[in-house]
């Protein structure tokens, strides 16, 4: 079946829609002729604006979900589509923690297969989806073989976002569908955690530290240079399952992927979990005690010696400019 | 209070892994241990379990060849019993059909709460839990980093992107929960002893009522074409600090003209 029409996840976040979303849109209008987002939220109308300028056509409204977690109504809304023969060829999704719950409610209530972890799509008569596979040491190449539409969930960061300068779209309303119970996970409170800086996965330099710092105290080291450097701060799951750092900052298989300009990790191996998260970066540094460490196989400067040493006086360096 | 908490059994991930060729699906011939991962669903059972003073925590898996390793493992943290579906009809099955599966199973369970990981760590779609909830017609509150039964109600501190949410679902619901949720407890000698007599029920496809059409690699609809090797990436310049490590960095960044 050729790939016509696209649907893409347009997900809302407080600033408009996420990048990933306009990552995807990019991709799409190279994948199909036609090219529609699925968005929800109170922000339609201006967010709209921005659709159209990545490439939708039109824009689906699912519309105010109220408190409402957004899996159960947007894939509600979708299959209501697809089963009045009004759906998309192919249905791309960023990989985020309410994409997820779309893909897997929307795979289920339409008893579509849905392919997760998408690092790049390859268009033709039937779309390709690529795979890190073991670290990405591997690419795995697959398809669907039934009946469409394909749920394509992608990682973020897979492609760049570029507009296309298209007009406004026109924008529908998309309505759910009987729920029931499926619906009845309520948001009750929102915690914002303080970040100063660049996001993790927007930002140009990205300063990491591992196990290798030693103590939690010494994360800190990490935020002075992220600090100095105009960057983020992450780490390496090692240190967030111990609980020095939130979940947030994970890079790796099951954090995020990032793509800065320059990486710097500090005290991190290199696991394959954790490189398939950052081996995209255009320049990577590495500060590792052990100079068999497998991170210095990736690196384009690496210093053999101690966090505890280098981190300090490359602050103090950084301090004076 | 009823939990019934999937665990799934995988090859150990520190070890080697391989693709079987023909199928190009992940080789799960060898042992098979429990995924890290549920080990925090199993805790968090057993916790809410013991603060809604009673109730049986029942683990559900699908697995080849009979598998119990795994199980075991989890019996010895306290769990109950087990449903295990284990059918030669499953193999090359895709999350959906997994889901389908795992769903009928937790059906016979009668329970008032689910609990899975976030992800597996071998597969990681990260699809399956929310799959299972669609299938039995129950909310979902996935990424949980707290966990918490209110009256009739779960309650949960679910990740975002900026923080977390607190977000609560009327029971039955299905939760899935990330690493750190709570520290999984290590089995006691005595634990590991009792779970050699707790019941393990192994059921097959027909047992569960379903079609051998719907799952395994008849039911996947997808398929892994090839396999690439990646680009790999070259390394650079490796030197050891003798006292100059930062200003080498600092000379390599202005190099780039990031400062
Ligand atoms: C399914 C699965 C998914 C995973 N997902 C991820 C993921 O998303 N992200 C991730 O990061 N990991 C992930 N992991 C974990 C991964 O396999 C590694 O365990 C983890 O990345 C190791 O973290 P680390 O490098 O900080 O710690 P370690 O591997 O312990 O490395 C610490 C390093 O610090 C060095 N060091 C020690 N002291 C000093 C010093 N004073 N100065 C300089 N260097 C020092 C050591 O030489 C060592 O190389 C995953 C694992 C599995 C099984
Ligand atoms: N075969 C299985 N048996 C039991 N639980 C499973 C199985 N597959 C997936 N799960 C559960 O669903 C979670 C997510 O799996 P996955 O969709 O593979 O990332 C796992 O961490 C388990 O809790």
């Amino acid at each position: 079946m050729a790939i016509s029409k696209i649907w893409v996840i347009a997900e809302p976040s407080d600033t408009g829609i996420t990048t990933t979303s306009l990552e995807l849109l990019t991709k799409a209008r190279e994948l199909a002729g036609t090219v529609e987002a699925v968005t929800w939220g109170l922000n339609t109308a201006a967010n709209a604006a921005v659709l159209g300028e990545y490439g939708a056509t039109t824009v689906h409204d699912v519309g105010d979900l109220g408190s409402a977690l957004p899996g159960a109504p947007v894939a509600g809304a979708i299959a209501g589509a697809i089963a009045a023969g009004s759906g998309p060829d192919a249905i791309l999704i960023p990989t985020s923690y309410d994409g997820r719950d779309i893909a897997g409610r929307l795979s289920a209530r339409c008893d579509l297969p849905v392919l997760t972890n998408i690092t790049d799509l390859v268009g033709g008569d039937t779309l390709v989806t690529r795979h890190p596979l073991f670290g990405g040491t591997q690419i795995a190449n697959a398809e669907f073989t039934g009946q469409g539409p394909g749920i394509f969930v992608v990682r973020a960061k897979s492609f760049a976002a570029e507009p296309s300068g298209g007009a406004a779209p026109a924008v529908s309303p998309l309505s759910g569908g009987d729920l029931g119970a499926t619906n009845a996970s309520m948001i009750k409170n929102r915690h914002v955690e303080e970040r100063s800086g660049p996001k993790l996965d927007e930002a140009e330099v990205v300063v990491s530290g591992g196990r290798g710092l030693g103590d939690k105290e010494n994360y800190a080291l990490i935020e002075q240079l992220s600090k100095l450097l105009h960057g983020a701060s992450g780490a390496s799951r090692a240190i967030v399952d111990a609980g020095w750092v939130p979940y947030s900052h994970q890079v790796g298989q099951t954090g995020k992927t990032v793509k800065p300009t320059v990486y710097l990790a500090c005290g991190i191996s290199g696991a394959t979990q954790h490189m398939v998260g950052m081996k995209g970066a255009k320049n990577i540094i590495a500060v590792n005690k052990d100079q068999d460490a497998p991170i210095f196989s990736v690196c384009d400067l690496g210093i053999v010696g101690d966090v505890h040493k280098v981190l300090p006086a490359l602050i103090e360096e950084l301090s004076k400019r | 209070m009823n939990i019934v908490v999937c665990v799934k059994q995988i090859p150990d991930p520190a070890a080697p892994q391989s693709l079987e060729a023909g199928t190009n699906t992940l080789d799960r011939s060898g042992k098979l241990i429990l995924d890290d991962s549920d080990a925090y669903g199993v805790e968090m059972a057993l916790q809410l379990a013991e603060q809604a003073g009673g109730g049986e925590v029942t683990l559900v898996s699908m697995a080849p060849n009979g598998e119990t390793a795994g199980l075991r493992t989890a019996l010895a943290m306290g769990a109950a019993k087990a449903i295990l579906v284990s059918d030669d009809a499953l193999k090359g099955s895709d999350a959906l059909s997994t889901a389908k599966v795992l769903a009928a199973a937790i059906k016979r369970a009668n329970a008032d709460l689910v609990i899975a990981a976030t992800e597996s760590s071998d597969g990681y779609t990260g699809t399956t839990p929310v799959q299972i909830a669609e299938i039995l017609g129950l909310p979902s509150i996935t990424f949980a980093k707290s966990v918490a039964i209110e009256g009739t109600s779960v309650k949960v501190d679910r990740q975002t992107e900026a923080g977390y949410d607190e977000v609560t679902a009327p029971l039955p619901a299905l939760v899935t929960v990330t690493a750190g949720v709570v520290e999984p407890r290590y089995p006691s000698f005595k634990g590991i002893m009792a779970a050699k007599s707790k019941p393990v029920e192994t059921l097959s496809v027909a047992d569960l009522g379903l079609d051998a059409s719907q799952v395994g690699a008849l039911g996947g609809r997808q398929s892994i074409t090839s396999v690439d090797e990646a680009e790999a990436r070259n390394a650079g310049e490796v030197v050891v600090d003798e006292g100059d490590g930062a200003q080498r960095i600092v000379t390599f960044l202005e190099n780039l003209k990031v400062i």
